[in-house]
This record gives C-alpha cells, sequence and structure tokens, in this order.
C-alpha cells in the first residue's frame, strides 16, 4: 500500500452481471471501483460462449425477463449497445401430437379453445398475480429491513412493506395470506383443470429451484419470478446472447469511470487489522482497496476467499449450511438443420418451449432427485435462440439452448457424473424427439452442464444459479444468512453483491444495485 | 463404566474407575449427578472434607471432567479461534485457563488447555462441548476427539500435597510450577510404577496437583495416596466441600455463577467474560478469535453487569439473596450467585452478579436473606461491601518448591 492510500475505492470480486452493475452504480456514485472477473470474458452466468465450433450459445441463464426495466435506463444500456434480437416472446406448453398450449399475451383466447373455465381462471390468476407483484416488486428493489433496530430506515422500511400490502385491499391480502405458504401444486389443483397449463405453471414455480410442485415455497417462489418483472412477463433474448448483456453492463461500468479486469482470478480477500484491505490475486499480485465488494456466492466469498478464522464460529457453520446445490443442469445442442415440431406455429418456435406435461410429471422428475438420480423424465425449458439471432450459428444451422431438470449435484452410483453425463444427454434428447421427432439426427455435438459442471465453470459453490436456495430461511431479511444480511457482512469493508443476497439471482440485477445504493448510503 | 451385567437404562449415570473406592469410603452414601456420572457430594462432613483441603491434603475424583483431544495441523490457530486468550504463547508442558465465547460475545464454558506437543492439545471443560468445537472446527485442519472416558483424573489438592506425592513415589513433582504439567511415575505394590501426567492445577486456589492417568491404574494410585496419607490427614473430599474452596479462591462454576450461553433460553440471561471480571483472558491483540467483535463493542459501550466479591455482615451465608442499593429494599441490582461461610477468612463471603454501576470495590449493597429456624422464617436485610476477589490466596500456592511437612 502506497501512503496516499490504495487506489481503489472498491475493488469488486466477479465480473457477473451483479458484480457489473454494482460496479456501474458505484462508479456513477463518484467510486473509484475496480472489477476483477476470473474468467477471460465478463458476465459470469450471463455469458455466450462457444460449445461447438462455430456454435454459441447463452451458457447458463438464456432469456432476459427479470432485468427491471428502470436498471437497464439507469445503466444507458440501450445506448451502449444492447440490441434484443427478441422481446415478448411466447412460452408453449408442449403436448402429445401436436397438442400444445400457447401461454403468453394471447394466452385467454388461446385457453378457450381448450376450456373456456380455464381461459377465465387463468384471466383472473394474471390478473391477481400483477396486482401481488406490483405491490412486492418494490420489495425486491430495495435493501431489506432487519427486525428489533432502532435505525429508521429499518422501520421505515418495514412500516412501507406494511403500508404496500393493506393497499391491497383485504381480498388480495386475504388471498397472498392464504396462498403464501402453499405448495403451487395445491394453488393450481384449486384454480385450473387443463394438466399442460398447470404443468407449464408449475415449472414457472420450481424452475432453477430445488423444489418440485409440492414442495412447501413454491408459490413463493411463483410470486417471485412475477414481483421480480412486474406485468407480463416480458421474455427477450438479446442479440448476441446473454453475454452481449454482460458486455453492455461492463462497458457501462467503464464509461463511468470503473475498471474492469479479466483474467483475474481473485484468491484471497486481505485483512487488515480486522478490516478487508483489498485482494490477492492467483498471480500472486495483491490490490489494495478500502473495500472490497463480492459478488462470488456466500460460500465462496467467507469460506474461501476471507478464510473461516477471521469469522465468527456461529457465522461460519450458518454459511457452510446454507443450502446452495443446484438441481438445474443445461444441455446445448448443435443443429444441422432445424428440427420440425409438429403443431408449432413458427412464432411459437422462437419463444419458449415447455416440457411439463403436468405438475406429477414434474413432481416424479422431482423424485428421482431426492434420491441423488436424474430424472428419468426430465422437465425443460427449450430455446432456439439461432431462430431471432442467426449469428449464433454457422449459416442454415440452428443452436438449441435446453434447461434440464432435475440433475442432482451429487449423483449415486458408480461414476457420479463423468459415467452418467452422456446417457442423461441422450435421455434429454429423447424426451424432446418426442415432439420433435427428427430431432436426434439433427444433432451435431451436444454439452451437457451438470451441477459440478455450472460450479467449475461459472465459480458457483453448489452450481445453484440463485447461489442460494429461494426458501423462506434464506430469503428477504435473512438471504442469505443472519449476519450477511442488507448487503453487509460480519467484517468492516467487505460487502457482498452477488446472487446469494436479497432479492436472489435471475440475471435480474437488483442484487447489485441494491448493494451500491447501501454502499453508498454506508458512507454518506 | 457400563457393565454388560447391567443395561445402560438400569444405571443411568456411569461410575468413575474410583467409584468402588470411593462408595467403600462414603459414610453418607451422598452421591449427585455430574456430567453423566455420579459422584460424591460429602463423604463425612463438609467440615472436616473442607479443612482436609486447607490443612492436610485432599483426593477428589474429577474424572466427569469433560476432556477433548485436539490435533492436527492447524490445532493451535483452531484454539486461538476458538478461544478468548493468546495460546499461540502456550508451549508444551504448560496449561492455560481459558474461556470462550459465541458470536455475540457471551461466554459458552472455561477450561483449561494442556500443550501436550506442537499441535496437540487437551482441553478440559466443565461442559460437552462438541457440537460447538465442530463448528468452530470449520475451516480447520484439526481433529477433535473426546476423551473424557479414557482419562481417569484425580485432583490432589492442600499444604501437604506435594510432601504426599513425594512420599508415594513421584519423584520430581516438586518441581512442577503452577500451571505447568509432566509426566510422572508412581510405584505401587501390585505392579510395575504408573505412569502419570500432574498437572500444577486446581480449583481450590490451593497448593495442588491433577493427576490424569489411564481408567486402569486409578484404583492403584488412589490406595498408594490412601496408604501413605493414612498418617497425613489425607481425605477423599466431596464436590460440597470443594465448592466453599472456590468461593473462598473466587473461582466461577456454570450454571451457578452464569450459564452457559449454549444453554440460556431467556433473552439477557447470557454473560460476557467482561462481565465475569475475565477481561483479563481476553487479548483482542491476537487476531481474530469468536466472538472478538461484539466483546469489542461491549467494551467500548461497558459491560451491563458486574461478578463481584462481597463481604456479608452475619454468619448466614446469602444463598440466592437478592441485592439492593438500600437498606429499604428498593432498588433491587443484582443476585448472590455463590455464598459460604468461610472457615479459613472467618468472613461470610459471596459471588454475586450485580449492576455494572454497583460494582465499584468498597461500595454497599444490601443482601436480602432468607433464614429458617425451625420453620419459622426470617428475612434479613444485611449490609455486603463490595470487596477484592479472591478472598483467599495464600502464597503456598505459587511457592516452587513447595514447602515439606
Amino acid at each position: 500500500m502506497s501512503a496516499a492510500g490504495p487506489r481503489y475505492d472498491t475493488i469488486i470480486v466477479g465480473g457477473g452481471h451483479n458484480g457489473l452493475v454494482c460496479a456501474a452504480y458505484l462508479a456513477r456514485g463518484g467510486r473509484s471501483v475496480l472489477v476483477l472477473e476470473a474468467a477471460s470474458q465478463v458476465g459470469g452466468a450471463a455469458v455466450t460462449r462457444e460449445f461447438a465450433p462455430g456454435f454459441k450459445v447463452s451458457a447458463c441463464a438464456h432469456l432476459l425477463h427479470l432485468m427491471p426495466p428502470v436498471l437497464m435506463r439507469e445503466l444507458d444500456l440501450e445506448t451502449l449497445g444492447l440490441k434484443l434480437a427478441a422481446a415478448d416472446l411466447p412460452s408453449t406448453a408442449l403436448g402429445t401430437d401436436g397438442a400444445h398450449l400457447a401461454l403468453g399475451v394471447d394466452a385467454p383466447s388461446a385457453l378457450a379453445a381448450h376450456s373456456p373455465a380455464d381461459a377465465a381462471a387463468y384471466a383472473d390468476w394474471q390478473a391477481l398475480l400483477s396486482r401481488l407483484a406490483a405491490a412486492l416488486h418494490p420489495v425486491l428493489s430495495a435493501t431489506p429491513p432487519r427486525l428489533g433496530t432502532e435505525a429508521w430506515r429499518d422501520q421505515a422500511a418495514l412500516l412501507s412493506l406494511g403500508w404496500r400490502l393493506r393497499r391491497l385491499g383485504r381480498s388480495d391480502l386475504r388471498e397472498l395470506l392464504r396462498i403464501g405458504g402453499m405448495c403451487v401444486h395445491d394453488l393450481l389443483e384449486d384454480r385450473f383443470r387443463l394438466p399442460l397449463l398447470k404443468g407449464a405453471l408449475a415449472l414457472d414455480a420450481v424452475l432453477g429451484t430445488n423444489y418440485g410442485p409440492r414442495s412447501p415455497g413454491t408459490v413463493l417462489t411463483l410470486l417471485y419470478r412475477a414481483a421480480a418483472a412486474p406485468g407480463a412477463a416480458r421474455l427477450a433474448q438479446p442479440l448476441g446472447g446473454l453475454g452481449a448483456l454482460s458486455e453492455a453492463l461492463a462497458r457501462s461500468a467503464v464509461s463511468a469511470g470503473a475498471e474492469v479486469r479479466t483474467d483475474a482470478v481473485v484468491e484471497r480477500i486481505l485483512v487488515r487489522e480486522d478490516r478487508a484491505a483489498g485482494v490477492r490475486l492467483a498471480s500472486g499480485e495483491e490490490i489494495a482497496s478500502q473495500t472490497v465488494v463480492s459478488s462470488a456466492d456466500p460460500k465462496t466469498t467467507f469460506l474461501r476467499l476471507l478464510g473461516c478464522e477471521h469469522l465468527d464460529a456461529g457465522f461460519v457453520r450458518r454459511v457452510s449450511q446454507l443450502r446452495s446445490r443446484g438441481l438445474t443442469a443445461k444441455l446445448h445442442l448443435a443443429l444441422s438443420q432445424l428440427p420440425e415440431f409438429p403443431g408449432l406455429t413458427p412464432a411459437a418456435l422462437r419463444g419458449r418451449l415447455l416440457v411439463a406435461p403436468s405438475p406429477d410429471y414434474i413432481e416424479r422428475a422431482y423424485n428421482h432427485a431426492k434420491y441423488n438420480e436424474v430424472s428419468s423424465a426430465p422437465m425443460l425449458e427449450v430455446t432456439i435462440p439461432t431462430l431471432a439471432d442467426p449469428s449464433l450459428a454457422p449459416g442454415g444451422r440452428h443452436v438449441m439452448s435446453v434447461i434440464v431438470q432435475y440433475a442432482p449435484y451429487v449423483l449415486a452410483g458408480a461414476g457420479g457424473w463423468p459415467g452418467q453425463r452422456q446417457p442423461f444427454a441422450d435421455l434429454v434428447i429423447d424426451t424432446l424427439a418426442r415432439y420433435a421427432p427428427g430431432l436426434g439426427d439433427c444433432v451435431i455435438s451436444s454439452e451437457l452442464l451438470a451441477p459440478p459442471d455450472i460450479e467449475r465453470e461459472f465459480r458457483i459453490s453448489g452450481g445453484h444459479w440463485h447461489h442460494a436456495e429461494l426458501a423462506l430461511d434464506q430469503f428477504f431479511m435473512v438471504r442469505p444468512v443472519p449476519g450477511a444480511t442488507q448487503y453487509r457482512s460480519p467484517l468492516p469493508g467487505l460487502f457482498l453483491c452477488g446472487a446469494g443476497c436479497h432479492p436472489g439471482g435471475g440475471v435480474m440485477g437488483l442484487a447489485g444495485r441494491n448493494a451500491a445504493q447501501a454502499l453508498i448510503r454506508e458512507a454518506a | 463404566m457400563l457393565t454388560e451385567s447391567e443395561p445402560h437404562y438400569r444405571q443411568p449415570l456411569l461410575k468413575t474407575p474410583f467409584h468402588e473406592r470411593a462408595r467403600a469410603l462414603s459414610q453418607l452414601d451422598s452421591f449427585i449427578p455430574w456430567s453423566g456420572y455420579t459422584t460424591v457430594d460429602v463423604f463425612t462432613s463438609v467440615e472436616q472434607e473442607y479443612f482436609a483441603v486447607r490443612n492436610a491434603s485432599s483426593l477428589y475424583d474429577l474424572t466427569p471432567m469433560v476432556k477433548y483431544r485436539i490435533a492436527g495441523a492447524d490445532a493451535l490457530r483452531f484454539l486461538n479461534r476458538l478461544t478468548t486468550r493468546d495460546l499461540g504463547k502456550l508451549r508444551p508442558g504448560r496449561v492455560a485457563y481459558t474461556v470462550w465465547c459465541n458470536d455475540e460475545g457471551h461466554l459458552i464454558d472455561d477450561g483449561t488447555v494442556f500443550c501436550l506437543g506442537p499441535n496437540e492439545y487437551r482441553l478440559c471443560t466443565a461442559e460437552r462441548q462438541l457440537d460447538w468445537l465442530r463448528a468452530s472446527a470449520i475451516g480447520f485442519d484439526v481433529e477433535i476427539r473426546e476423551v473424557t472416558e479414557e482419562i481417569a483424573a484425580l485432583a490432589v489438592q492442600g499444604p501437604t500435597s506435594c510432601k504426599l506425592l513425594k512420599t508415594a513415589g513421584v519423584q520430581g513433582v516438586e518441581r512442577l510450577k503452577p500451571f505447568e504439567h509432566g509426566a510422572f511415575a508412581m510405584p505401587h505394590s501390585s505392579g510395575p510404577p504408573v505412569s502419570l501426567l500432574v498437572s500444577r492445577t486446581g480449583f481450590t486456589g490451593d497448593l495442588g496437583y491433577e493427576l490424569w492417568m489411564s481408567p486402569a491404574d486409578a484404583e492403584p494410585v488412589w490406595d498408594a495416596l490412601m496408604e501413605v496419607g493414612r498418617t497425613r490427614a489425607v481425605r477423599p473430599i466431596g464436590s460440597r466441600a470443594l465448592n466453599i474452596a472456590r468461593i473462598e479462591a473466587g473461582f466461577l462454576l456454570p450454571r451457578l455463577d452464569f450459564v452457559s450461553a449454549a444453554h440460556t433460553l431467556y433473552l439477557g440471561t447470557e454473560r460476557s467474560p467482561l462481565e465475569l471480571g475475565l477481561a483479563w483472558l481476553v487479548d483482542f491483540g491476537k487476531g481474530h478469535f469468536t466472538g472478538r467483535r461484539a466483546l469489542l463493542a461491549e467494551a467500548a459501550r461497558g459491560p451491563r453487569h458486574q461478578l463481584v466479591g462481597l463481604d456479608v455482615a452475619g454468619q448466614k451465608p446469602a444463598h440466592n439473596a437478592l441485592l439492593y442499593t438500600a437498606r429499604s429494599g428498593r432498588k433491587e441490582v443484582g443476585s448472590v450467585t455463590s455464598a459460604a461461610w468461610s472457615p479459613t477468612c472467618k468472613r461470610n463471603i459471596a459471588l454475586a452478579m450485580v449492576d455494572a454501576a454497583c460494582s465499584t470495590i468498597g461500595s454497599t449493597l444490601w443482601a436480602d436473606i432468607y433464614l429458617n429456624r425451625e420453620l419459622v422464617w426470617e428475612r434479613r436485610m444485611v449490609a455486603a461491601r463490595v470487596v477484592e476477589r479472591p478472598f483467599y490466596a495464600p502464597a503456598r500456592r505459587r511457592a516452587t518448591p513447595p514447602a515439606d511437612f
């Protein structure tokens, strides 16, 4: 450290979307910021990369729908080159024999053909969901309060939450309290009849989680997803994949004065006189700063980068017991040509295709995961990004990107993932071939990322999208663990801004934005 | 020890390796449970046993003391993060008294750490700690094993304890300084000499030693000491007599003087080492340890309570007495945690937890004492002066070599 003090006010560990968002806001707030990304390109789990010669894909997250428009506006992403290849993408629940169910903007009319009762119920549900989402959205875009403190900010936040809920009115509030702790299976049984509709809605509740539709807390995750993107879910696909979003975020940070370094693996958070004092890179280089903000997951941040000796034992136990094992795999297929999906319109094909024929189908798929087995009939979310963005593959060829559930982090049986990766990829292709009979012949190359692969490639301990399971006991005021809430940590000068913080992951960027705002407030 | 003839549910309390000897000498058949073992409360009379501690030698079975073996490449780092003292200064052959806290800086337990070699330690505690030790071991290369049942322990305390051990053939024991330990041999009639770990430690505030041995050697050691002690007024003692001695010495007993933060149910009943007068054990300069940040904050704002020693008027021990600022008994400021008539000091002494504002040495509090006079209860408000601890600290406890008798 030179006599003039550290060169940077803030070092951000990890150049994933939350790290970049945090950097962009901090730099706009006048901080000198350095972002250190271990990979060769920024983005973390929002990244576009080649998986077969000439074929590129959004390697982890593959759709943009949770990032609030206000954030994208504040960070000038459009000016900085972010273009959408497609927006307002429809979702289609794939049915057998071409009897698919279109969901999305014109869902009620499409539903009416199958079941007028469900069409009405769906319209009711969407209306309720958007009212609840509007009330809950501000909760996600602010630092959660703490209970039992004297701080006016905490009390104001609690009051405002109470006021917003009260303003829902008696009937909506009663419904929120009634369904809030339910499992999504029961909610859907109450309201709908069509298995295909229920399956598609259940998929949204359990996607990226460790839950089946009958698990408690799955209405919460559904509300969470809705609250993150209030109004109609605006599923979008950035031109150039999710990596293009990350690059725009990086440009936004750099244009505000932040520095972004790639290939900079942070090995240790340095501590001096019981304060975060900078980082040491794997190369041995030490960089000093007044504060360190980690967008890495809590386990990586505390147990690996900081080290248990700087933390109290009770806190370390809570962090190590954080539920953070992923159950979601990603399959990338390089296709020689577009496979035919009988019964699907070209517009539907550009959107999200869901293989979740019923809640029971998902629950059965989940059953295997409880015993560390892969699902024998997995639940799938499929996109063909090359339809809207041909630049991702050589001319005339296509890429299919599939989110696969359930694929446990630890596999029972001999060999574990190395032995089961290819059979599982084949199983997914076979499952899809029921809806696209010629798919198998189109596959030139495939890549399956199981949770351990996601852990390795994206440096997420446990390979969980959200860094920490979205569960009531790891949510909101207690996310990720008591002692590390409000983007703070037990160590002065060390802050968190990743998906492990409130409100969670899913290419939303709110954790990064909330953290930056909390830091700026702290200094004020 | 569990026996095959009796299933465990018929003998819920374990018997220590000294049990048969103790039972034979127990005139009152007064046994109490302690950490899962049955141990003697009183052998013959509390007073006789107490005076063995202060005037001759006493034998006290402390096998139920919970013992952990802590070893591994990170053993020292682990212990320094666990406890409040800097154990980096603890060399092999030394013992340290220390405490450990939870994240909030509240005391979990106190105990002694024996440094047996580089990165090999024994931790002796009042209560079982494995859960907390395991939590504290996350991220450290350390092996923790409870060895309570594998080690029999006998405290030999009193002014003639060194002479007693020497006479029993424990050569060189007089060279042990306070808080040192070493390997010794004790000859006995029915076989080869017994190997012992002897530490100059104890819970009486007097000259004394603690003998650590294999359970198989427990009876021969007991027999040898009782044999040479026959003409030296050696007595086995129970917990009641020890309790008087430890109050005189100002030592704390969990569950009486503080409740471990691992056991408290009500908020605000936990106590920090600063409140218990153990600030001297807290080394803020050694690096991080569990509870450090909370204790720093507490030190900055000042502890809320304070453990004090009291000299109570009259002769009736102020057991559990509530304490007030004035005789009127209007403003309550704490309560007595341990009380005894001190036969050696000839003072009515007590340990009490009081509001920090009332803890100044020399200030007077009022103790509300209830007396049972043949089932007629009397209430007395008596003056209790805050005094220095320990109440009794003879120079012989530190003298090396100890005086020969």
